[in-house]
């Protein structure tokens, strides 16, 4: 089967960058930036229409905002009501942080995720976001959401949208110190998911929330399982069981099972990518011991192979978010990152070997393809 | 009118005019009128609960202040500054 061309829209600190690829996929083509010197938490194609593309931005020191595209890319426009809390609500948007396209039935639909804590959805290609009451007014939200003053620094984030594709009113989120919660009823109520899910930095050993997932992921092929990088280790669950089982402990113990994001492969569920970074004592977050690598499960998490041909061997301390690793759905798949240091990595062959396809970027926070 | 002194990262939003004018006998008011000729540049600068965002100042005359509800004559002169940072 031929591939189709493959465009990586890249999220920075300082504005959007998009590639172009060929079908090949070793010649890009740089559009941008865009939006330069604004922070882009995420810059997300909309994979059941080639024109609208949306972008949560937040310019210096202004309110948060999003942007959007209808045609590909090349004009933007702000959306005229941008996600915001009901008046009456204790916080207010500080960042749009993760937008995620709606069920491919439902063309038009977006879901935002904020930091703090909060989900919104639009109905019209992301120019209007209506706040989801079932969540940010939830009675148990200001618990969930925990102290303000023990938040992280840049605020906990909504990073995680999950939709189940089978059943619009069933989907997940995640939240940064916070956990994974389900709903079954559009968004009308949520429940937290987090049995089985280790919490080092609490007093209470099994919490029923309270849990720092990094990242999580529905596996398209099979949506009964999910995988998630958490804080606390690598998790997957096969539902309907309610426990996560922590998959990371059977990653190399000097390589431990911290991170920020995990892949799933587009059509095979036994498969699933991470990119292990140092959590040790201060966390420094990089590439364990100056090496970085990613590992790849092809047993759903019975073990873990390491992927470093062409990554550099030696002292280099690279970080790369939760939102900065993706991958496409060609054959075979191609695999992207994106570095902190503004390195654009790409592997055509599952991660097999690496090359980094663009470099001098300015820090990079998201990365996703079409 | 008033004359309001707009910062540079708001410039995209004012075709690129570092002064504009505005009508409202209050800075929450003129604010509004600002909205209307320059869509979407109020929220940048102020919540959704109508505070003013932590970044953002206002001085009307020279004076800063920190409420919506200040009093603005039309020969008054008000900026809205934007914080600065490093890196």
């Amino acid at each position: 089967m031929k591939n189709k061309p493959v465009t990586i829209y890249v999220g920075t600190r300082k504005g959007a960058f998009i590639y172009r690829g060929d079908a090949t996929r070793k010649k890009w083509t740089l559009n941008g930036p865009h939006f330069l010197g604004q922070v882009i938490n995420h810059l997300v194609p909309d994979p059941r229409d080639p024109k609208v593309v949306l972008v949560a931005a937040k310019p210096g020191h202004l309110g948060p905002s999003l942007f959007r595209s209808l045609d590909g890319g090349k004009t933007w426009k702000e959306a005229t009501k941008p996600p915001a809390f009901p008046q009456g609500h204790p916080d207010s948007v500080k960042q749009v942080f993760c937008l995620q396209p709606g069920l491919r039935e439902r063309k038009g639909e977006w879901w935002a995720g904020t930091a703090p804590h909060g989900i919104f959805t639009s109905t019209d290609n992301g120019d209007t976001w209506e706040s989801l009451k079932g969540f940010n007014e939830h009675p148990m939200r200001p618990k969930w959401r925990g102290e303000p003053e023990n938040s992280p620094p840049d605020d906990p984030n909504t990073h995680s949208i999950v939709l189940d594709p089978r059943d619009p009113k069933h989907l997940y989120a995640g939240f940064s110190i916070g956990g994974v919660f389900e709903s079954r009823d559009g968004g009308a109520d949520w429940k937290p998911l987090n049995k089985g899910v280790a919490v080092t930095f609490s007093p209470e050993p099994d919490p029923e929330y309270g849990h720092d997932p990094h990242c999580v992921k529905i596996h398209p092929a099979n949506p009964d399982r999910l995988y998630q990088q958490n804080h606390c280790g690598i998790y997957r669950i096969d539902r309907p069981s309610e426990t996560w089982e922590r998959i990371g402990r059977n990653m190399p113990k000097e390589i431990g099972d911290i991170g920020f994001p995990i892949v799933p492969h587009p059509s095979d569920p036994d498969t699933a990518w991470v990119f292990p970074m140092d959590g040790t004592e201060v966390w420094p977050r990089t590439s364990p011991g100056g090496r970085p690598a990613a590992y790849v499960t092809r047993n759903a998490g019975k073990t873990w192979k390491r992927q470093d041909k062409g990554l550099p061997k030696s002292q280099a301390w690279l970080t790369v978010k939760r939102q900065a690793f993706t991958c496409d759905t060609a054959d075979p798949v191609g695999l992207y990152f994106g570095t902190t240091s503004g390195e654009l990595w790409a592997s055509r062959n599952e991660g097999e070997k690496w090359e980094c396809i663009a470099a001098h970027l300015p820090h990079i926070c998201s990365m996703e393809t079409r | 009118m008033t004359v309001v002194h707009v910062p540079a990262p708001l410039h995209s939003y004012t075709k690129h005019c570092a002064e504009v004018q505005a009508d409202g006998s209050t800075l929450a008011l003129l604010l509004d009128d600002l909205d209307r000729r320059y869509p979407g540049l109020r929220f940048r600068v102020v919540d959704e609960h109508g505070r003013i965002r932590p970044t953002i100042l206002f001085y009307v005359n020279g004076q800063v202040t920190r409420t919506l509800d200040q009093v603005v004559a039309a020969a008054d002169e008000v900026h809205i500054i934007a914080a600065l940072s490093g890196g």
